[in-house]
């Protein structure tokens, strides 16, 4: 069988920064699996800018911001399988794929970083009622039929759900002619950047209706209309508020998941709260020597985050091969993170002051809109950091730093507790 | 077409009609089966349970009684020529009240007098045993250890496939509007052509009625009602949630649901039962969804709906009588119906098939061909999600197309969507591929590999992107060229 030091599985955004990174920090034997003809991942069919702000300091494209990803791993000289799909991955890290090229075939990786990314949630996840006619559409699966198949899936347009595809496919077909009636949230608030709101939809004046859904979808074949309900504090359509809106499209962009069947099925332990795999300080999951970063791990805003976040899973997956024995020590003492009071989640969700660099970045969602409320992080039953934001808001990810010396210094310390204080 | 003389003009490709139409490919006779929608099983046989039934449920002496537990016995002895997916899992009727409990004795009976092998009554210990997830209330079941499930589209394109390979002729997009009597011959009028045919089987569905009463006497008028089931399909991490197909007893609470795996690995929950006007109307609707997730939890604890992947409503055929309407219209010389076909009508299929076939072979006085001439085995359509990694290099070997994953989540590889593309009847829109492929069936529900499946049929019809549509005609998925 074939042996590599590391697979990354998924040549996204994640997978080509987590690749560069082994390589960089010394670990050459590298081998990308992607899916797609084509490297960049779901960055070749966002062709807006605002991409690469934080890490370029220059508005980019999506594509353009994973050529410059792509460019780097082939100047590297980076090995990329294409046309490959990863069917399994095992707990003693082997890994099987399928392509047109090469059939089905395994390689034993002494480390894995799962860079698959996410997907968008169906209708069925929503129970909206009606009919099942064609016209609808995730918002990423009309973005790809617009942007790179150069089709248009629909001329009036309602769109269910503030995600940031939605938000951005609602600007799109409105450039390529179409009109967008009105963008529906069942929630009070926006599950996106509050940039994409202004850009995509008050600058082009697509009403956003806050605490709103679909209730009804009308049309045998092709949709014919769809109702838009207010929804009450049970987020359950409030009958009598319903309006008709004559379209022959609804898109949707109503949450994304974590692709995590490959990590389910490798026995990897996943987060019930993220749908991704359960991490430690080097974004290792369950698995010893299996990595994860980017949208697999969790649902990121920007992209941005998600090349750092992936640089270190590929830094720590080199380190586990030069020195494997070190980073899966099970005698290490690991601290786990509590999220609580309004933070959702944390990645990593444990740590080891040991293992960990000087500086943490610990990222996490807030489970509602806050004002003026203080981020803390308390080691033990001391609070360290104390941090006064305006607004934070659930589509917007949140981020605080540990420093190794204070956990160095608080040993006895039995976790870590992100949580949100009014005062 | 309207010079043609058929011997046999079958009016509905739902499961009833291509099951009699692959029966009657072992006469020497000419069929033509009609079909208003672009492909076969588009009506009641797509939108299901999709469950064999054992054959407890109906009343003794009835045709119900008797074509189910004959169907039963062929589901899964046809499946060995027809390769389609038919598991059988078992099912197991749950008694949720003590109170309730000789209801399950009355089933026993039924089911002895009907003639179902290996029925008991097994105890809460047993339950639990062989259902972890069982309700808390349950305290016995009837296990029929011959009920299962089946692929309702696999079997259906399976027959029809078949049909044709034995020179069964196809007419899609075909709405029947007339048929009449025209001397001995009876002309259907279909779409734009018209059928002439020596005998007609009305195996129109819910529709049935409508077709029956334009040739049946005026005291003999049938009556079909469309009773609506909604449902609930969940994604495969939870379709071992059950391992049985798992019905509730009915009580003085009511009916509930059942809940079951599938055959392609999910998990399905529902139906309900309303009786609706329109015969399209096949929407769900927020009161049976609910409805749904009321009643699972009454035989089985915490269903995990959340997993909900999609919702579905089909229409069954339902008739006052509630049975089976099979036979000769009286007044109407070899016009048959083959109507009322409810549940458990798909497990009948077979059976009826035989049935109506050995019925219009006699009437006609047609002959079974000769030995060799008829070929009862249809290929199946390659599933890699039970193909070992062997199995599958192999395949790849084959054909490379085997390689190239186009939908990720049911595992379904370029070379498959080629082949139902190119098999008779061809997979020409997006359900159809669907139905025979399990692609776009999964977690994302097409988000993924719509567009590639586009592309492929593009490719392999010549076809305008403009036309590729879900289903039949008017249902495009684009409405226009893009200006990129």
């Amino acid at each position: 069988m074939e042996t590599r030091d590391l697979v990354v599985i998924g040549g996204g955004p994640a997978g080509l920064a987590a690749a560069i990174s082994a390589y960089e920090e010394g670990c050459t034997d590298v081998l990308v699996l992607e899916r797609d003809v084509m490297l960049g991942g779901i960055l070749n069919q966002c062709i807006h800018n605002g991409f690469g702000l934080h890490t370029f300091r220059e508005e980019l494209t999506g594509p353009e911001y994973a050529a410059r990803y792509v460019d780097r791993a082939r100047e590297l000289g980076i090995e990329c399988e294409l046309g490959t799909m990863v069917v399994d991955v095992s707990a003693d890290r082997v890994v099987t794929a399928v392509s047109p090229a090469r059939g089905v075939f395994s390689v034993q990786a002494r480390s894995v970083v799962l860079a698959m990314g996410c997907r968008e949630r169906p209708r069925g996840a929503l129970g909206i009622p009606g009919f099942r006619p064609a016209g609808i559409y995730s918002a990423g699966t009309a973005q790809r039929l617009v942007n790179i198949e150069g089709q248009m899936p629909g001329r009036e347009v309602v769109i269910l759900g503030s995600g940031d595809i939605g938000l951005i496919m609602a600007r799109r077909m409105t450039l390529e002619g179409a009109h967008v009636a009105c963008v529906a949230e069942l929630m009070p608030y926006s599950g996106g950047l509050k940039r994409n709101i202004v850009q995509c939809l008050d600058d082009f004046g697509i009403p956003l209706l806050l605490s709103h859904t679909i209730s009804r979808i009308e049309g045998k074949r092709r949709v014919e209309a769809v109702w838009v309900s207010e929804v009450g504090p049970d987020l359950k359509p409030i009958a009598g508020t319903e309006v008709r809106y004559p379209c022959d499209t609804l898109l949707l962009s109503v949450g994304l998941l974590p692709e995590n069947e490959l990590s389910r099925a490798a026995g990897v332990e996943l987060s019930p709260v993220t749908r991704g795999p359960v991490v430690d300080e080097s974004l290792q999951t369950s698995i010893p020597g299996v990595f994860a970063c980017g949208n697999v791990l969790h649902v990121h805003d920007l992209v941005d985050y998600v090349s750092q976040e992936a640089a270190m899973a590929g830094r720590c997956a080199a380190r586990f091969v030069a020195d494997g024995a070190r980073l899966s020590e099970q005698d290490e003492r690991e601290v786990p993170l509590v999220a609580t009071g309004g933070v959702r989640y944390t990645v990593p969700a444990r740590v080891s002051a040991s293992r960990m660099d000087d500086k943490l970045t610990v990222r996490f969602r807030v489970d509602n809109v806050y004002k003026d409320r203080y981020v803390s992080v308390y080691v033990g039953d001391e609070r360290l950091l104390h941090k006064k934001k305006r607004v934070m808001a659930p589509g917007e990810m949140e981020e605080v730093v540990l420093k190794r010396a204070d956990l160095v210094a608080r040993p006895d310390a039995e976790r870590i507790v992100v949580t949100l204080e009014e005062v | 077409m309207t010079q043609e003389l058929y011997d046999v003009a079958v009016i509905g490709a739902g499961v009833s009609g291509c099951a009699v139409a692959r029966e009657l490919a072992r006469y020497d006779a000419r069929v033509c089966v009609i079909e208003k929608e672009e492909d076969v099983c588009s009506g009641t046989s797509k939108a299901n349970s999709a469950i064999v039934h054992a054959g407890f449920d109906a009343q003794p002496g009835s045709l119900m009684a008797k074509l189910n537990v004959e169907g039963n016995r062929l589901m899964y002895e046809w499946a060995k020529e027809l390769n389609y997916g038919v598991i059988p899992v078992g099912s197991l009727v749950v008694c949720v009240s003590e109170e309730s409990r000789a209801g399950l004795d009355v089933l026993l009976e039924r089911g002895r007098a009907n003639g179902v092998p290996d029925l008991r009554i097994i105890e809460r210990d047993e339950l639990v045993a062989m259902e972890p997830n069982i309700s808390d209330e349950a305290v016995a079941a009837l296990y029929a250890p011959t009920g299962g499930i089946v692929d309702c589209f696999g079997l259906t394109i399976a027959l029809a496939e078949n049909a044709t390979a034995n020179g069964v002729e196809f007419l899609f997009e075909a709405p029947v509007s007339d048929v009449r009597l025209e001397g001995d011959v009876w002309e259907v009028t279909a779409g734009d052509a018209v059928v002439r045919a020596r005998a007609v089987v009305n195996a129109a569905g819910v529709y049935a009625d409508q077709i029956h009463n334009l040739v049946a006497t005026p005291d003999d008028r049938l009556t079909i009602v469309a009773r609506k089931g909604e449902y609930y399909l969940l994604d495969n991490t939870v379709g071992d949630y059950v391992r049985h197909t798992v019905f509730m007893l009915p009580t003085a609470m009511g009916k509930g649901v059942l809940v079951s795996p599938t055959v392609h690995g999910n998990l399905i929950v529902g139906p309900t039962a309303t009786d609706v006007d329109d015969k399209e109307a096949t929407d769900t609707t927020a009161e049976g969804l609910a409805e749904v997730v009321a009643k699972c939890s009454l035989t089985v604890k915490d269903v995990p709906l959340r997993e909900s992947i999609t919702n579905f409503a089909g229409l069954r055929a339902h008739q006052q009588a509630h049975d089976f309407v099979i036979g000769e219209v009286e007044g109407a010389p070899r016009f048959f119906d083959c109507a009322a076909i409810e549940s458990p009508g798909l497990t009948s299929a077979p059976a009826i098939g035989q049935m109506l076939a050995r019925q219009i072979g006699e009437r006609l006085g047609l002959s079974e061909k000769p030995e060799g001439e008829f070929d009862p085995t249809r290929p199946g359509v390659v599933n890699l999600v039970i193909a070992s990694f062997d199995e599958w290099a192999e395949l790849c070997r084959r054909d490379p197309a085997y390689g190239n994953v186009v939908c990720r989540c049911c595992r379904v590889s370029e070379a498959q969507i080629v082949d139902v593309i190119r098999r008779n009847p061809a997979a020409t829109s997006l359900d159809a591929i669907k139905r025979r492929t399990g692609a776009m069936m999964g977690r994302c529900q097409g988000g993924f590999c719509t567009p590639k499946i586009m592309e492929i049929l593009e490719r392999e019809l010549g076809m305008d992107p403009r036309d590729i549509a879900k289903n039949a005609k008017g249902s495009e998925l684009l409405v226009d060229e893009g200006r990129a």
